[in-house]
């Protein structure tokens, strides 16, 4: 969508710098997601998000962006004539920055997404396969609904008028439901609801947390799109919902589990920083309170819901980004005032039902829709590839089977023990016997 | 010779460690164990789910000595080790043929 405004730099060096803080979120969650899982594992939990990052920039620049912020077709999609970024110089403006900058903040935004689904399928996807389904669900959701929302003529933005400043729909609502999809189709861990899951690392889940809540400042703030009052107002909304989600988890743990957990503390954070997304740019902190508080206790609630139900949503991507995007999706209906907004209102500030209404109009359609689509292309990935590995190659874990390599050597003892079979770059002269890989001598 | 073998909890080592160089004991040989017995683990509980521990944390010391020791020995560690709540471990003794000190070739009761 470029348009021939005047470029700002106090708006573009606040956009590179978003761009550049949520690129963090992906190792970040990378490490959130890797220290819940057990040890076997845990590379590839951290390979899955890592993958998508190199993935979804491929992607992006060859016809995502252009697919997602191209010149509008129907308020459906966008078309092709940017493909490549085909015509896209430095002087191309959207908003009051550079396109170019515009493009790199919203390329993090799909790439982040894609790796939050990662979390559902925790210890059993096929590497190749998770790859190829990365790229048919960006192209196919992530794109179109990105479209729908960020992009001022996509049909939620112009004309449901559904309020979403930094994605609780094509973010959160999308990333909940597509992953609850891909957790239906590929089905339980095994040894799912019987053998203990125990994350492996919490202190790694709260160095990932921590990077997470760091870079939701350039995620939220940066989607104003400018350096003024609405970037502020989302960035304190953003540390206020974060806050109260943390003290909304560790109530519900304190009074239904007894203890008040470090992982949950982490996880709270996380459902509240879900939870203020859509609503940083129309509540004031009051109202990010209690978005916060809700969706942090909401997302407690719904994470034992797997149990019962009987899918195994492994890290909770559903429980916690589907519920927390849909509590802060929906209260923007209720608490969105006109001294931040600038002209809608909730119902709590004299604005009837009408906000309501599209709030979650907007949230029934994405999540819908995510639902349906990703179930299709999983369910077509594991017919013509295999989604899922050998149930012998997930009893041994996926890092020594997929990756070749182990994520610790603690006892210090193992790596000095054995040999060197094999090299794939010249060092000086090789073992002699079984090298299977020596390139020159 | 004997082989005494003790199971105990990991905070107690400076306990027992203290114990036995009171009795003149010289050397010990400490590893980490993990293991269950009338304690029977514990639960931990992640994102609401309760999960049973089975094996709880362990130390094992072994340290070889003179049979006329042996008893007092495993009293002195015994006695050391002892919270008298569940979980506080055991102590057994075995005979040992040799013993030998790699640095000086040294066998039996000198190899101590």
């Amino acid at each position: 969508m470029p348009s021939s405004a005047a470029i700002n730099a106090g708006d573009t060096a606040w956009v590179l710098i978003s761009a550049a803080l949520v690129m963090l979120m992906v190792p970040g969650l990378a490490l959130f997601y890797g220290g819940m899982v057990r040890v076997k594992s845990a590379l590839n939990m951290l390979m899955m998000s890592v993958t998508c990052l190199a993935v979804v920039t491929v992607v992006w620049v060859l016809y995502g962006y252009s697919l997602a912020f191209g010149p509008d077709a129907g308020g459906v999609i966008g078309t092709l004539r940017d493909v490549g970024f085909a015509g896209i110089g430095t002087d191309a403006v959207t908003g009051s920055v550079p396109t170019l900058a515009f493009a790199a903040f919203q390329l993090m935004f799909a790439a982040i997404t894609a790796a939050l689904l990662s979390g559902s399928i925790a210890d059993r996807a096929k590497f190749g396969s998770w790859i190829v389904f990365v790229i048919a669900w960006v192209t196919v959701v992530y794109f179109p609904v990105a479209h729908w929302v960020f992009d001022p003529s996509g049909w939620i933005a112009a004309h449901l008028h559904a309020l979403d400043l930094a994605g609780g729909t094509v973010v959160e609502i999308n990333s909940g439901a597509s992953g609850l999809a891909l957790a239906i189709v590929l089905g339980p861990r095994l040894g799912f609801k019987r053998d203990p899951m125990r994350p492996h690392s919490v202190p790694l889940v709260v160095l990932g947390g921590g990077l997470l809540w760091f870079g939701w400042f350039g995620f939220n703030a940066g989607s104003a799109l400018a350096s003024g009052g609405l970037a502020s107002v989302a960035f304190i909304n953003t540390q206020v919902a974060g806050a109260a989600g943390v003290l909304g988890w560790l109530g519900v743990e304190r009074r239904r589990d007894k203890h008040a957990t470090t992982l949950g503390a982490v996880s709270g954070a996380v459902a509240g920083l879900v939870g203020i997304t859509p609503a940083c740019g129309s509540v004031n902190p009051l109202g990010a309170l209690v978005i916060g508080l809700l969706a942090g206790v909401a997302a407690a609630y719904a994470v034992g819901l797997k149990f019962r139900l009987g899918y195994d949503d492994s890290l909770d991507v559903a429980g916690v980004h589907g519920v927390g995007g849909l509590v802060g999706t929906v209260l923007i209906g209720v608490l969105a005032t006109a001294a931040v907004t600038g002209h809608a209102r909730g119902l709590l500030y004299g604005g009837g039902f009408d906000q309501l209404g599209r709030q979650t109009l907007a949230a029934v359609v994405v999540g819908a829709y995510a639902f349906a689509m990703s179930w299709l292309i999983a369910k077509g990935v594991d017919r013509f590839l295999g989604f899922r590995v050998t149930r012998d190659d997930e009893l041994a874990g996926l890092d020594l089977i997929v990756h070749g390599e182990t994520a610790y050597d603690i006892a210090g003892h193992t790596a000095g023990v054995g040999r060197r079979i094999g090299q794939s770059v010249a060092a000086g002269h090789g073992v002699a016997s079984q090298s299977s890989a020596k390139i020159r001598p | 010779m004997r082989l005494i073998t003790a199971v105990i909890k990991p905070f107690k080592l400076d306990d027992v460690k203290a114990a036995l160089e009171a009795f003149g004991v010289h050397g010990l040989t400490v590893s980490e164990a993990s293991g269950y017995g009338r304690q029977a683990g514990h639960t931990e509980v992640y994102r609401g789910a309760e999960y049973q521990v089975d094996l709880v944390p362990k130390l094992r010391l072994e340290v070889v000595c003179d049979d006329d020791d042996v008893d007092d020995l495993i009293d002195a560690i015994a006695s050391a080790a002892r919270t008298g709540k569940i979980g506080d471990g055991k102590v057994w003794s075995v005979p040992v043929e040799t013993v030998v000190r790699v640095r000086t070739g040294e066998r039996g009761i000198a190899a101590l």
